[in-house]
This record gives C-alpha cells, structure tokens and sequence, in this order.
C-alpha cells in the first residue's frame, strides 16, 4: 500500500495537524506515514495546502506530492477551484466538506459535513468551525486502514479532558458520517 | 514516535544530555531550540538554555561551555551559520567539542527561506566535522552520535550536521526514539580533563593567544590529524549505534546497490531516499543502477567512495550547491578522486524540489552522454529555465 | 600530556621582559594609598604585586609604563614619571 493525500483548507485551520493525526493513526496500525507541512509562511484565511505520505514500508522520499490519490477539501468554497483536483490520480478520491453533494463525476466523491459535526460539538473558536478533527474521522475511513480506537488515542494525546472528548466525538462522527 | 526532523534532533539533543543550549532562532530552525526551550523549562531536561541577543554569541557560549566542562548544543540556517562564522572557525580551529544541527537553507539575496546546501558547504574549512541526515530518524541518531565523535579522545573536534529545510526539517516522521539509560552507555558524561581546552581556576591556562609563525604549523597539522583518526572513529560510533539501536546506521557514506552498477548517482540529503527510489525504478527497467549517499562531508571520505566505485563507468553527481567559479562542491571533490567520468548536475538549488522522476532523468542522462563519448567537461544545471 | 592545541600557563615573565617597553614610570605614593586595589585588579602585566603584609607595589622588570594603574586609581596617588 502506498497512498498520497493531499490537504486543502485555510492558513489556520488547522490542515497540518490533521496531516499529522492521520499519519499517527496509520501508525498505530503498524503503518508508515508521514506529513509533509506547508512550505513557508502559513498565512491565516490564506488557501494553503499540506499532504501526507501512508505506507506499508518505510518511506524514503522527500519530494513533494503532485498527483496524489486523495484529495481532501476542508472548506467548502474550495470544491469548484482547479488546484485541488490539479495531478489528483485517475480514479482517486475526493473527500470534501460540504452540506450537500457538489456535482463531481470525474473522482470517486466522499462528502462529509464536518462544519457541522464541529459546530454540534463546540469546536468553534473565534467564531470558525475547527473541522480538522473531523476531517481525520473522515480521511481515515477513507483510507480504510485506521480503527475507532486509533482515532481516540490520537486525539487524546492531543487534547486533553472536555475538549478531547469533543474533538474525539466530532471524529467519530465524522467516520461514521461520511459517505 | 511522530516528530518532524527538527523535533527529532531537539530529543536527540535531549537523549545526549546536552548541558547547556545557546541559539537564536532563524526560520526554518526555530522549532529545534523552541522544543529544547520548552523541555529545559519543563523539567525534562536538565540543561541551561542560554538566551542569546545573535548566532555570533550563541557559538562563543557554546565554545565557553566546553572550556568549563559543559556539553554544549546550537542549532542555526543559512544567515544564521554566515553571522555565526567567526566563532564557528574558532570552535572547530580551537578543537571545543561543540555540536550543531544546521538547517541548510538559501543564503540571500534575493530572500528564501527554501533548501540549498550552500550554506552549510560554505563553513567547509572550519574544523568542524560535517555530516547530512537524510530523514528525521538519522537526524535523532546523529544528534547523539555528534557527541561521541566529537568528545572522541581520538577526535575532539566539533560536529555539524544538516537538515533539509523542509523536506527534512518539518516533514514529520516515524522515529524510534532509545531509552535513555541505553543512551547513557553510549555516551557516558564529558570528562572535562580530557578536553583540549578546560578552564580550571586551580589550573589557569590563556586560550587564544597570540601564535607565531615558528609555530602555528605544528597545531593546524594536530587538527589535520584528528581528522584522518576522524573517519574511523566515525564508522565505529555508527557500528556501536546500529548494536544498541537495532538498526544500520551510516557513518561515512551510503552504498545502495553500488556493487555490480554501471551508473551511480551520488547525492546526499533529504532527497537521497527519492535517489534511492530512482535506482530501484531504473533497476525495475533493467538499468543497473546505484547510489552513493554522503553522509560525512568532512573529512571527506574520497579514497573509500574509490573504493566503493572506482570501477563504475559513468558517475552522476548532484550537488544542491554551488561554489561560483568552480562548480557544484561535492562533484568537483569527488570527481578528484576518480578517474572515469563524473557528470556533475547541478539541481535544487533555492529549494526547487527534485522528484523521482528528476533523478531519473538525471542518472539516464548521464548514462547517455557517456553514451555518445561527451565527456565530462561541462556541468548541467538540471531544469534550468529562461529568465524572463 | 602534549598540548592538543596552543594555550600557555600562566607563569611570571610569560610575555617576556615587558618592563624593556616602558618610556614613562608609574610612582606610587605609599602613604597616600588606601589599598583599593583597583592598581592591582587592571593592571595588563600583573606588574603590582599585593604583600602578605597587604603592601602593594609595583614591579619594574614587567611594568611596561602603560598608565592605566594611574587612570584608574581613585586616590590619584600614582603619577607617571618620565624615564630618565
Ligand atoms: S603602568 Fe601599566 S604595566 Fe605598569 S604597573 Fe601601571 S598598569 Fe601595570
Ligand atoms: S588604586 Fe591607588 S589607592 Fe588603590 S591600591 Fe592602587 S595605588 Fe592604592
């Protein structure tokens, strides 16, 4: 198995931390993963992008990602822009948040509403929803390789008490949700 | 454990002991001795962190540590390491067993914070001993192994070692961190009295005094010594690593599938893992293809790389550096010791990334210049573009 | 042990006979002193010397003439003096 993901979202919401959990969670499955950040300054509201490596062997390489096998989109407005399907694999997967399902024929679709899933769960700070635990919920089913438990460590080990708990049920939600 | 290359040097730094960090923060460093800062704070280590008001005075608190006895740890990039030069020659000319992790980055102008070797390339003649990581488990490795060869009897010379700016530095990855008390038998403590240079105010000595010229032969040819002793002590510090950390480790220099090749790339860094790929994809097509990956710079270990390859036909070298007026470093000092043809590319440079495909194009390219008798002459600037 | 790099001991006359450079002569007024030690503290040759008796004077062989013990007493009770 060899599986590159791509990330699109907004400086500050958090794409490189869900990268990161992503890859902890195929660890935790005696998988090899790793995140490769953004490149430079991460502004905030800015669209940035952050991708991941997932692998049954050990990972070498350190170039860039440029056609990957899944993209995934945590804002919504980004569904229509050319960038994020640019290189994406013939027969790769989109898994994008939105309410309803954007009209994509040419990847397979996975849609998940993670703003919502954060919303119902409190995960909002300065007024933005913070999808990018729901999101890990959603790229791991995707993947197919990471379990619940998993999921829980990874976000436990993040974040502790209340918020944990929260973020640990908007994940779940999210892996369950997405379809 | 998860950890980008630079949190992977910062627990190295922490697994070694270091007793005192000095540093000022530069992109795409800053991560290293933030963590640093935050473990000394915290507890978990026990160290003191020396805040510094610049790269120049980082280095001298480290040299002045080692004179009392201290293991002593910085970690800087590009304008960094050029501001910090002065001390960096006295550290390694005046033999204080120091380490160093140097994010490799563009110097300007015109601005970037991107990858590019120059910089760590540019301190080759200071004394120090010079190595690359190639992925965030090496750099954990060689953040404790720096310190046994430095404070090496054999050695006492100081380390640096680079990390790609980003690819390596914030790329984050699986590393197997040791228990601590496996460290401790590794690297037992620093015994001030063997060092070249120990404060002692029962024993007053002056250090960096003035040297005539009837005599300051004698002590550069010491140094030039410690670094023929420099390439063994190496190779036994990562021996002794692999024993206790259970995997192989690289002390001078990489061989991959270098044995029956007809090409060889040789490059060292962060995208040595994606030259690797290269070869087995170039093998996979039926081109017998191999890598060498430097990974100690100085002492430069030429004679052995000789060795290793004296006999292949067609080497392709891949510098992401360049001195101006003489070429891309690590081709032209290669190309020194061997006498087929070195192709020597130049490629990366600015932190242009460099794919699989780049490397193959590379190590095909070579193979066909050979082919058609070219020569070795001219280096190739790898995807050069026309400027507007 | 042999010397890994070049540092020297500290030991009298190290600098040679730097008393040989001097054009003018520090002259200390002993009753006047009030045992600072200022003198003492920056003088650049260690040329004046404090006694077991808490005397202080200074040494000629080595005291190259470069003032600063008269800059820095705050007594002004040494003047410098031109040799011969
Ligand atoms: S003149 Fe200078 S060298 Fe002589 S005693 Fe005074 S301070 Fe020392
Ligand atoms: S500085 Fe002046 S007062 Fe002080 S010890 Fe020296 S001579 Fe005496």
């Amino acid at each position: 198995m060899f599986v590159e993901i791509r990330l699109h979202g907004r400086g500050g919401q958090g794409i490189v931390t869900a990268a990161e959990m992503v890859i902890e969670a195929v660890t935790l499955q005696d998988y090899y993963g790793q995140s490769i950040p953004i490149f430079g300054a991460e502004r905030r509201g800015a669209p940035v992008t952050s991708s991941a490596r997932v692998s049954d062997r050990p990972i070498r390489r350190h170039s860039q990602i440029y056609n990957p096998d899944i993209v995934a989109i945590f804002d919504p407005l980004f569904v229509y822009r050319q960038e994020v399907m640019a290189g994406l694999k013939e027969g790769g997967s989109i898994i994008v948040n939105h309410k309803q399902r954007p009209d994509i024929q040419k990847f397979k679709l996975f849609v998940v509403d993670a703003t919502r899933i954060a919303m119902e769960n409190g995960l909002v700070v300065a007024g933005w929803a913070v999808v990018n635990t729901a999101m890990l919920g959603a790229i791991s089913k995707i993947l197919g390789i990471v379990s619940k438990e998993s999921l829980e460590k990874v976000v436990r080990k993040r974040w502790g008490g209340d918020l944990g708990e929260r973020n640990i049920r908007a994940t779940l939600q999210a892996f369950e949700e997405v379809s | 454990m998860i950890l980008t290359g630079n949190h992977a040097v910062s627990y190295g730094v922490k697994a070694a002991r270091a007793e005192v960090v000095a540093a000022y923060p530069i992109t795409p460093q800053t991560q290293i001795i933030e963590k640093l800062a935050e473990l000394i704070a915290k507890g978990e280590m026990n160290a003191r962190y020396i805040r510094v008001e610049s790269e120049h005075s980082a280095m001298t608190a480290c040299i002045s540590a080692e004179a009392c006895g201290a293991r002593a740890f910085t970690a800087t990039s590009s304008h960094g390491l050029a501001y910090m030069s002065e001390m960096v020659f006295w550290a390694g000319l005046g033999r204080f067993p120091v380490t160093m992790a140097v994010v490799t980055r563009t110097l300007a102008p015109p601005w970037s914070i991107w990858n590019e070797h120059t910089d760590i390339l540019a301190q080759r003649d200071s004394g120090w001993i010079m190595m690359m990581c190639e992925s965030a488990q090496e750099a954990y490795d060689t953040a404790i192994q720096a310190f046994r060869i430095a404070e090496d009897e054999r050695v006492l010379q100081p380390v640096m070692y680079g990390l790609d700016s980003f690819s390596l530095s914030h790329t984050a990855e699986n590393v197997d961190l040791l228990d601590q008390g496996v460290v401790d038998g590794y690297l037992p403590r620093l015994d001030p009295s063997k060092l070249p240079v120990y404060i002692d105010p029962d024993r007053p000595i002056t250090f960096g005094n003035l040297l005539g010229p009837d005599r300051m032969m004698e002590f550069r040819h010491l140094i030039k010594e410690a670094f023929d002793r420099a390439e063994r002590v190496i190779d036994e510090a990562a021996a002794e690593y692999s024993k206790i950390a259970g995997r192989p480790q690289t002390g001078l220099f990489e061989n991959y599938r270098c044995s029956d090749a007809e090409v060889v790339a040789v490059a060292t860094g962060a995208s040595s893992g994606d030259v690797k790929d290269a070869v087995d994809g170039l093998r996979d097509k039926g081109v017998k293809a191999g890598m060498i990956r430097l990974k100690t710079i100085r002492p430069f270990p030429g004679e052995e790389i000789k060795e290793a390859i004296g006999g292949v036909k067609v080497v392709a070298t891949i510098d992401r550096d360049y001195s101006f007026g003489f070429g891309g470093i690590l081709g032209r000092e290669l190309s020194a010791y061997l006498s087929g043809d070195v192709f020597r590319y130049i490629a990366g440079l600015g932190g242009r990334d460099l794919t699989i495909e780049d490397f193959e194009g590379i190590i095909n390219g070579a193979l066909q210049r050979a082919e058609e008798g070219k020569g070795d002459a001219e280096e190739v600037w790898w995807g050069l573009k026309e400027v507007e | 042990m042999k010397a890994k790099v070049a540092i020297s001991k500290a030991s009298e006359g190290a600098s040679g006979m730097t008393g040989m450079w001097r054009i003018k002569r520090p002259v200390m007024d002993e009753g006047k002193c009030n045992k600072c030690l200022m003198c003492w503290l920056y003088c650049p040759e260690a040329a004046i010397v404090r006694g077991k008796d808490g005397r202080i004077w200074i040494t000629y062989e080595y005291c190259k003439g470069c003032g600063i013990c008269s800059e820095v007493c705050p007594t002004k009770v040494i003047k410098m003096v031109k040799e011969v």
